[in-house]
């Protein structure tokens, strides 16, 4: 029986010609990540279990990335307890304020993550690698702790579901219509347990930037992994950055999938994701022009945060001024898009129309700090999860959607069309 | 593995980590800080009506969201002795076994246990039983693997 994408990244790195779904297996690891929440509680576990040696300090990557520039006394040490533990150890890949970036804009742009490598992260978003054709997938502490000391994780063999893509996306539509519209067909849990393989014609439209978004957002159904084919545009983005060897696999002609969805890509409308569930979507043309006020635009996060997404937020904000009493944030997701951002003039049409450019930080999207919401406010953000109280207050409200979106929905303050700003 | 039994705390489909642990709490890795914010954004009266051993159940996709193992560990350390669902969020699911966490999938228990009933899970054949209403249902024992690994104490133990 033919293998799925994601079965032979699993089979080649548990040393194993054939791997099939449901199966129990150990597999070795490229690259073991971990963010400043995540990682003290993985420390700790070392700690505790008096391990005293990493199976690889350069295949370990801590980012300080959620509530930093460190927001309170609490915060700053766990930071400190991270920086320690980085220092004693010499983790190669720890990065803190300067060096950061959003975990997940970060390492493809390190070139610590590319195809065919197998990664484990304390994050759940961590299946964003996916779009670069790896196997990688979200863990917990523990998990991370025991990736540090053995270099090796035990993992179920996912299924599959394939989806089919064909067509051009049209207009302001983008990466994240693709995966809105997606879990709004299959569900939260459409793919729990399972892989989302990424195939067909379509994928050529779609940039690099797209398909991290794409992958990114797979586990808002519930997906072990989300992955794409290693392609031209998969080679120019890693070649001279990515510091393993790239290996590109390739799913089975008779591998055998749980289900097929076709996906035309130029029907795909602009879409929102409606409070509480990622799941509760609406393409924008069933909006109606005042039916949402909103109070606050966050544009940014490891969905949302690099240079094309900001260049679509800034090519609908040009010349243009934020409605009265809409805040607007937006936040780079990496030092480098920062830099390339402001070199471009990206943050003059920001800062012209009121909006305002950040650090790079999670910040926000999780409720953490930078952007926190009141009761009663409403959030339209570039983000990946709209749960009850995700921006701050339970009674607040998060609409999820596109860059462009979400800037035309500051000018207006309501959710808005861009085509029509 | 030792077998629970306590009153029950029931909840919906789609229980996410943000509302088992909001991230406001994030900046603490202590058990016992965490677990006084346990399901503070689902219900705010939970921490003041948990008892030790007592046992949450809920429908489909708990867990779902964030990898935070802060969420496993919150319901752990409030006193909650295991969680039934119908079905989990697969991190939540790897983080519940690592931290020593017992839960157990069975989506007809999970219908048709009611908030307040008391009932006992023998981890071992994965039988539940509703002592409020005299009903059992049969659930999903752990694969042999996973047993393994609570057997030996945690994951860490496990690749000792």
């Amino acid at each position: 029986m033919g293998m799925t994408m994601s079965q032979k990244i699993l089979a080649a790195h548990a040393g194993l010609d054939e791997v099939k779904a449901g199966q129990l297996i150990e597999a070795k690891l490229d690259l073991v990540l971990g963010n400043d929440v995540t990682t003290p509680v993985a420390i700790n576990v070392f700690e505790q279990n008096g391990a005293t040696k990493v199976f690889d300090n350069t295949k370990i990557a801590m980012i300080m990335d959620h509530f930093t520039p460190n927001k309170d006394i609490k915060a700053a040490t766990l930071v400190k307890q991270t920086r320690d533990f980085a220092n004693k150890y010499d983790i190669k890949n720890y990065r803190d304020v300067g060096e950061m970036g959003i975990e997940h804009a970060l390492l493809p742009e390190m070139g610590l993550v590319g195809p065919g490598c197998l990664c484990i992260g304390a994050d759940s978003h961590t299946c964003t690698y996916g779009a670069l054709g790896a196997f990688s997938t979200g863990v917990g502490s523990t998990d991370m702790c025991a990736g540090m000391i053995s270099g090796k994780a035990w993992f179920k063999v996912p299924s599959a579901i394939k989806f089919n893509l064909v067509g051009k996306p049209q207009g302001f539509v983008s990466g994240k219509d693709v995966i809105l519209h997606i879990i709004g067909k299959i569900g939260v849990d459409g793919a729990l347990y399972k892989s989302m393989e990424f195939t067909g014609e379509g994928v050529k439209h779609l940039n690099i930037d797209d398909r991290l978004c794409i992958a990114n957002m797979a586990i808002e159904a519930g997906a072990k992994n989300g992955i794409f084919p290693v392609d031209e545009i998969t080679r120019e983005y890693c070649d001279g950055r990515y510091q393993g060897t790239p290996v590109a696999y390739e799913a089975d002609e008779d591998a055998v999938y749980d289900e097929e969805y076709t996906i035309d890509l130029s029907e795909l409308r602009p879409t929102v994701s409606f409070p509480h569930l990622p799941e509760n979507t609406r393409t924008i043309d069933e909006i109606g022009e005042t039916e949402v006020k909103i109070d606050q635009v966050v544009i940014g996060s490891c969905t949302n945060g690099r240079i094309s997404d900001l260049r679509a937020a800034a090519n609908v904000l040009k010349g243009k001024k934020l409605a009265n009493g809409v805040r607007c944030i937006v936040i780079p997701g990496t030092q480098k898009i920062w830099k390339q951002a402001m070199h471009e003039g990206l943050f003059d049409i920001f800062i012209d129309a009121g909006a305002v450019v950040s650090t790079p930080t999670c910040g926000p999207c999780l409720g953490g700090h930078m952007g926190i919401l009141a009761a009663g406010e409403r959030a339209v953000s570039t983000t990946n999860r709209n749960f009850v109280g995700r921006m701050g207050h339970v009674d607040s409200e998060v609409y999820l959607a596109s860059p462009a979106v979400a800037a035309a929905s500051a000018v207006t303050g309501y959710i808005t069309n861009p085509e029509k700003v | 593995m030792e077998n629970a039994k306590g009153r029950v705390h029931k909840f919906g489909d789609n229980v996410d980590t943000d509302v088992i642990i909001p991230a406001r709490y994030l900046n603490t890795a202590s058990h016992k800080e965490l677990a006084a914010h346990c399901m503070e954004d689902i219900d705010k009266e939970f921490v003041n009506k948990v008892q030790e051993g007592d046992i949450m159940v809920a429908t489909k996709n708990f867990g779902c969201g964030s990898s935070r193992e802060h969420a496993p560990i919150a319901i752990k350390a409030s006193g909650v002795s295991c969680v039934i669902a119908s079905s989990f969020a697969r991190i939540f699911y790897r983080n519940a076994i690592n931290i020593g966490l017992p839960i157990i999938e069975c989506p007809e228990a999970a219908e048709n246990i009611s908030e307040g009933d008391i009932v006992a899970i023998d981890f071992n054949t994965g039988v539940i039983t509703d002592e409020t209403t005299g009903k059992t249902f049969q659930g999903e024992p752990f694969p042999e693997f996973i047993q393994n690994i609570i057997q030996k104490g945690g994951l860490i133990n496990s690749i000792k």
